[in-house]
């Protein structure tokens, strides 16, 4: 694969190159080597349990660092590095070229400000169009979510979880962005209206020509909507593919084991397999593979020597049908 | 009136202070200092004064700095020095009473009406909001206009007055820690109300509400120096900052500052330092708890 | 068939003008797990919090082991003894345990108060040992541990006074999937050696699957369908209950049909028995 030039080809939305964050009081980077594109009109997902560096990673395309924080590599947003990006560019980049959907939508906005304000405020703010313009745009947007132009009156509090999400998702799209990050934009809304919320992503991705990065611990739902999947360990990606490849046939024994320890509909009843002990602490040094202390697989190799992240980071990556680890 | 960081940390500020908290370590470990040396002095002042307070001098009144007397002399002849330790004592103890009285007083009113809640939470609030309404100055010159002198009175009322800021503050940090699970979760092992309120939700919200308190102290200290500069409140002979302030005042008239200002000068650096350090605190706590 | 532990009659419950729960029955055979699933506004929890006497039924009854306690218990005898029958684990682990206390004293509290003039650092070995944490976490405080970690505490300390019944709401919803996975796998186990009944209140079908008899499934305040795990779920009657199953995510998923079955839903009239 070439790397993105400014002046060639079209440029990814997102394209991440070596990204390596170091935090104070850590004994090793919180991300470690981190490689992921997103193309206009794709969705990738990012899948990672808690503390595994996914939310850092896709923060990091918006420049939002945690204090302290030190990052090398490369963070090109639609062709232009935002880790070298000055406080006036990274506004600009925030209000116009990325955008992010969050978890909580209520815990995202001022319950004070009606839904009006809240579209507007990013576009306004930001110089490059008027008050009627904005208006014109906002409820261009609340349509293309499915929702009427009288939610420019209303106030956060008086919509439901679901609504007030596809509200969220109208503001991300304000500043028509090329990047479109979403960080759990699921995980507080109801499972049926989950489906409404992904469909409409998806839509408005394929209407926009907007690239959408994914970021869910739900390897189901990474599957289910998603072009290609990247697996996230430690602050590593540790397997990337096809979604549907990876949900079939994972070739990481992390991917396999958390897929083992799912509880799944299509599953008998019982015991799940668990995964045994605690992702490593970020206060010690890691020598080999992150995964090796839990992996069933693990050789003297893996505890000693790092494996090659691409595409399967792993010493003895599973083969033949859907490994049960 | 401005509220504190996070929502967890309502606490009262007067405005102009807060804003002092902004500045860093080296003035907070100054105040600190100084907290600790006029407290020290309070509890030494018997020991540590040169001379009675209320020997008179008069030959020497309105002298300047001497070896005799290191901060010089009043209009009726008596040594500043050993005044404002002994001062100190007074001018420390008055507000010590007030936040101790408001702070237990009130802590009990907000954690009866934000756990109790319903009818009698009404009661409670809308009765310590009468209180806010009515300036706690007024209420302490009528209590002292109707009781006489002493110092009982005033701190009494200001007590009184500095109630509601407390009982508000506790009440709405009872309520958002009631609906925490682990409330429920000691409801269901069947604990009592009493129990649950004494062992975990007290010692949880105790910090914020010592923070208020210590900043309290402050707004105590210089409304106690204002009373006895009225005249009310301290009996005339006790050494007194704030009494001290107003029996100054003919020594400035005759070109002699030194007796008024000094005892001005230890009001203002104290009231600064103990709402430094109690923003400070404050803002700790508040972090803590984010 | 043996004699329920939990025995829910009738339950009514209103807030202002929304019917929370209404006329909700169901029973948890002793040694037994029940599911309650729905989405928010299901009034599933509401449900959990009457029969752990957190919140009062405005009708209905609630019977454990055959005694009725609807309502808040009044007194201190009725107080432990209702405590002694129903237990509960919240779904957050990092807001149900007091951040000041150690574990060691979670348990000792719960001890003291229940079984007083024991021997109590046998028994929190012994609790500790049995939710899977080592001697050394007794005298962590919560902020120490993981969240896998503060939950097991959570489990250990609704254990202590070996309830009948043990009410789980969401209780690992909060969890990565890998410990998730470990807590299931301990409730499974905790169940076969004690016999505890549980009460199992979620959103997550798999769960369900995973560690439930029989489920009921929670719509606007009322049960749509009930039956064993394995017959809900492979053979859905309900509307509401096969669309819940078909949201959950997986390869080859059609969000846009879930979402147009899901207006269907609405639009028709609630709690109307569906085809």
């Amino acid at each position: 694969m070439k790397t993105a030039d400014r002046t060639e080809e079209p440029a990814n939305a997102l394209d991440v190159r070596g990204l390596r964050l170091r935090l104070p009081g850590t004994a090793r980077p919180v991300l470690d080597g981190v490689d992921l594109t997103v193309a206009p009109r794709e969705t990738v997902a990012l899948v990672g349990e808690s503390g595994s560096g996914k939310t850092l990673t896709s923060r990091t395309a918006l420049g939002l660092l945690p204090p302290g924080a030190t990052a090398e590599g490369r963070v090109l947003v639609d062709g232009e590095d935002v880790l070298t990006m000055g406080p006036d560019r990274l506004r600009a980049l925030r209000t116009g070229r990325a955008a992010m959907v969050f978890q909580d939508p209520r815990a995202a906005v001022n319950p004070l400000r009606r839904i009006g304000d809240f579209l507007t405020e990013g576009v306004r703010l930001g110089g490059r169009t008027d008050a009627a313009e904005a208006d014109r745009r906002a409820v261009e947007l609340l349509d293309a979510v499915g929702l009427g132009p009288e939610l420019l009156r209303r106030y956060p509090g008086q919509l439901s979880g679901g609504m007030l999400q596809r509200v969220m998702i109208a503001a991300a799209l304000m500043g028509d962005p090329a990047l479109l990050l979403a960080d759990e934009p699921t995980t507080a809304l109801d499972v049926t209206s989950q489906a409404e919320v992904i469909a409409l992503l998806d839509r408005l991705r394929e209407r926009f020509g907007t690239g959408l990065l994914f970021v869910t611990h739900d390897l189901g739902l990474a599957a289910a909507i998603s072009d290609r999947v990247h697996v996230m360990y430690a602050g590593r990606i540790v397997e990337s593919g096809p979604a549907e490849e990876l949900f079939r046939r994972p070739r990481h024994p992390y991917t396999a084991a958390l897929l083992a320890a799912t509880p799944r509909l299509d599953a008998p009843p019982g015991r799940l397999a668990a995964i045994d002990g605690q992702p490593p602490d970020l206060r010690l040094e890691l020598t080999g593979c992150a995964f090796a202390a839990r992996c069933r697989y693990a050789t003297e190799l893996c505890r000693e020597q790092a494996p090659a992240a691409h595409p399967v980071a792993c010493h003895h990556p599973l083969e033949g049908s859907r490994a049960d680890a | 009136m401005s509220t504190g960081p996070t929502p967890r940390s309502g606490l009262t500020r007067r405005p102009g202070l807060g804003r002092l908290r902004a500045v860093g370590t080296p003035l907070h470990l100054a105040c600190l200092g100084f907290v600790a040396l006029v407290v020290l002095a309070a509890l030494l002042a018997p020991w540590a004064a040169p001379d009675d307070p209320n020997a008179v001098d008069l030959g020497n009144a309105l002298a300047g700095p001497s070896a005799d007397h290191p901060l010089g002399v009043d209009a009726a002849g008596r040594d500043t020095l050993s005044r404002l330790l002994l001062g100190a004592r007074t001018s420390l103890l008055g507000p010590l009473g007030v936040v101790v009285f408001s702070t237990v007083a009130g802590v009990l009113v907000g954690l009866v009406a934000g756990w109790r809640g319903g009818w009698l939470d009404s009661v409670l609030s809308r009765s310590t909001e009468l209180v806010f309404a009515f300036p706690g100055m007024l209420l302490a010159i009528l209590i002292v206009s109707v009781q006489g002198e002493g110092l009982l009175a005033p701190v009494l009322a200001l007590a009184i007055a500095y109630l509601p800021y407390v009982s508000r503050l506790t009440r709405s940090l009872v309520l958002a820690e009631r609906t925490r699970p682990y409330v429920s979760a000691y409801l269901v092992q069947g604990h009592s109300a009493a129990q649950i309120c004494l062992r975990h939700v007290l010692p949880n919200i105790a910090p914020i509400v010592l923070a208020q308190s210590t900043i309290n102290f402050g707004y105590a200290l210089m409304d106690l120096a204002g009373l006895s500069f009225l005249g009310l409140g301290v009996p005339a002979l006790t050494p007194d900052w704030g009494r001290m302030v107003f029996d100054g005042q003919t020594a400035i008239q005759h070109g002699y500052p030194l007796s008024a200002i000094l005892p001005c000068l230890l009001i203002v650096l104290t009231v600064v330092a103990f709402n430094v350090v109690g923003e400070r605190w404050a803002d700790r706590v508040a972090r803590r708890a984010a | 068939m043996p004699e329920p532990v939990l025995d829910v009659r009738n339950l009514c419950r209103s807030f202002g003008t929304v019917r929370a729960v209404d006329d909700v029955s169901f029973t948890l055979p002793a040694g037994g797990s029940l599911g309650i699933v729905g989405e928010s506004g299901s009034g599933k929890t509401t449900t959990a919090r009457i029969v752990v006497g957190l919140d009062r039924a405005d009708a209905g009854e609630v019977l454990v082991g055959g005694r009725a306690g609807t309502g808040r218990a009044r007194g201190r005898t009725e107080r432990l003894a209702r405590a002694r029958e129903v237990q509960m684990v919240f779904q957050d682990p990092y807001l149900s345990l007091d951040p000041r206390t150690s574990v060691e004293a979670v348990l000792r509290e719960t001890l003291r108060l229940h079984v007083p003039g024991t021997d109590h650092a046998r028994r929190i070995r012994e609790l500790l040992d049995q939710v899977g944490l080592g001697g050394r976490a007794a005298e962590a405080l919560p902020r120490q541990l993981s969240g896998g970690q503060r939950q097991r505490v959570a489990i250990a300390r609704a254990l202590a006074v070996q309830p009948a019944v043990l009410v789980l709401d969401e209780a690992v919803a909060a969890l990565d999937v890998s410990v998730q996975a470990q807590v299931l796998n301990l409730l499974a186990d905790i169940r076969e050696r004690t016999g505890v009944g549980y009460l199992f209140i979620t959103h997550d079908l798999g769960v369900v699957r995973c560690v439930t008899d029989e489920v009921v499934v929670m719509r606007h305040g009322r049960i749509v369908e009930s039956g064993p795990t394995a017959q809900v779920l492979d053979d859905p009657q309900h509307a509401y209950t096969r669309l819940l199953l078909e949201s959950v995510p997986r390869p080859g998923w059609d969000p846009d049909r879930i979402a147009a079955a899901r207006r269907a839903l609405e639009e028709r009239p609630a709690g109307r028995p569906a085809p």
